[in-house]
């Protein structure tokens, strides 16, 4: 985003959004901007919304699409749910898909296209899946279709170490090196402003079984639901390689993102938007 | 590169900062040439050069000379810009008790790092 001088409001309008979620009462948080074509955004593991601030603030995008972008519960400014106190929360792929898919019936979204990023690229793989016909198309940024821990992820909760320090710390190597400074502080702040256990929790769903959708990669039918995959060239938890392993096994479209890394709608705004510009207008032609 | 450590990082007064409860001692060996750096309240304190018979430290990073050149550069190629990187692709070890480097993770990957400021210095300079 660029230096405001003035005051003055950003086109977001956030609101607090009460729905039954995986059985249980939630208050979820959920901001939009824009008109047009639902545009639903999933953040990455970890983080929240913030991380599309970017994106809903460019009339490039907001003037042909209605972005629409949500915490998942325990993220950003959605509770978790009631005694969450007395539970580890573990996000897996069958909540994931579900709570997708009741926030659009929710919101009551046409045919939406969603967009994720890292574990939200991975689930994008899922719906293309299991519920192509709920979409226009689907986006995976940073998508990978399996991703192995390269730590032990108990360093992420333990009373003993700081845990927005260290998700932040974890993650500040996949940014890439070329980012905006300031962009890429206000990608790691909102990793330090995650939950005990919540970044851990999510990356059971990215680093295990439960995620790992590589024996069904060739279900997908792109001429069922279009889906379009793009990857900063510095990622190297979701890597280049990865994502073109996708798209040779799909079809699908791929784009590698020069001089971006694993957050590339929140570390570099600008630059992303570059490259998402062109996916959306064929996406608009469809 | 190592010894420009000690010099890049004492003068960085938010690196300090960051680090001020840091106190340990840890390795960087490079191929067969171990370091000891010798961290005290965010500052360098000591630099060792091995040969060691029984050195004492927390933990090590480890990787050849080959892949520290590349980690060092100003702007790394992709897979070499992150210790955490190396580690994923088995180019770099991370060994021993490893909480004093996630507890204080940010400072420690800035001070591995820091001889890429004085790459930067030095040919800003020629």
């Amino acid at each position: 985003m660029s230096p405001r001088f003035e005051p003055g409001f950003e086109p977001i309008l956030g609101r607090y959004l009460h729905l039954d979620l995986l059985g249980k009462p939630h208050r979820l948080y959920v901001e939009e901007a824009g008109q047009g074509i639902p545009l639903l955004c999933l953040h990455t593991a970890g983080a929240d919304t913030r991380q599309y601030r970017g994106l809903m603030n460019d009339e490039r995008v907001t003037a042909n699409y209605r972005v629409i972008a949500f915490d998942l519960p325990w993220h950003g400014k959605s509770s978790p749910p009631a005694g969450w106190q007395d539970r580890e929360y573990q996000l897996t792929a069958p909540d994931y898909v579900q709570v997708i898919l009741d926030i659009a019936d929710a919101l009551e979204l046409d045919k939406p296209v969603v967009m994720g990023c890292s574990i939200g690229g991975r689930i994008v793989l899922h719906l293309a899946c299991q519920n192509p016909a709920r979409f226009r198309a689907l986006i995976g940024l940073e998508s990978a279709p399996y991703a192995e821990a390269y730590y032990d992820l108990s360093w992420l909760n333990r009373p003993d170490v700081h845990g927005g320090m260290v998700c932040a710390g974890v993650v500040s190597g996949l940014v890439s090196p070329t980012a905006p400074t300031h962009e890429r502080w206000e990608t790691l702040w909102h990793y330090m402003q995650s939950g005990p256990g919540v970044f851990k929790g999510d990356l059971y769903f990215y680093t295990t079984a439960d995620g790992d959708i590589r024996d069904k990669l060739g279900q997908i039918d792109i001429k069922r639901c279009p889906l379009f995959l793009l990857t900063g060239e510095y990622d190297y938890s979701c890597t280049v390689e990865a994502m073109l392993g996708v798209a040779e096994r799909t079809g699908a479209p791929a784009t590698v993102m020069q001089g971006l890394g694993h957050f590339p709608m929140s570390e570099d705004p600008e630059k992303f938007i570059g490259y998402l510009l062109p996916v959306l207008e064929k996406i608009r032609a469809l | 590169m190592i010894d420009k450590i000690a010099g890049l990082v004492n003068a960085d007064a938010r690196l300090i900062q960051r680090g001020r409860f840091v106190d340990t001692t840890f390795m960087i060996a490079v191929g067969d040439d171990c370091t000891l750096l010798r961290i005290q309240e965010g500052k360098v304190t000591r630099v060792t050069p091995g040969p060691f018979i029984t050195p004492d430290y927390s933990f090590c990073l480890r990787a050849s000379r080959s892949v520290w050149e590349k980690f060092w550069q100003p702007l790394p190629p992709r897979g070499f810009t992150d210790v955490f990187a190396l580690v994923k692709t088995k180019l770099m070890q991370i060994e021993g008790d490893l909480h004093p480097f996630m507890a204080n993770l940010l400072y420690f990957k800035d001070v591995i790092a820091a001889p890429r400021k004085q790459t930067v210095t030095r040919q800003a300079t020629r």
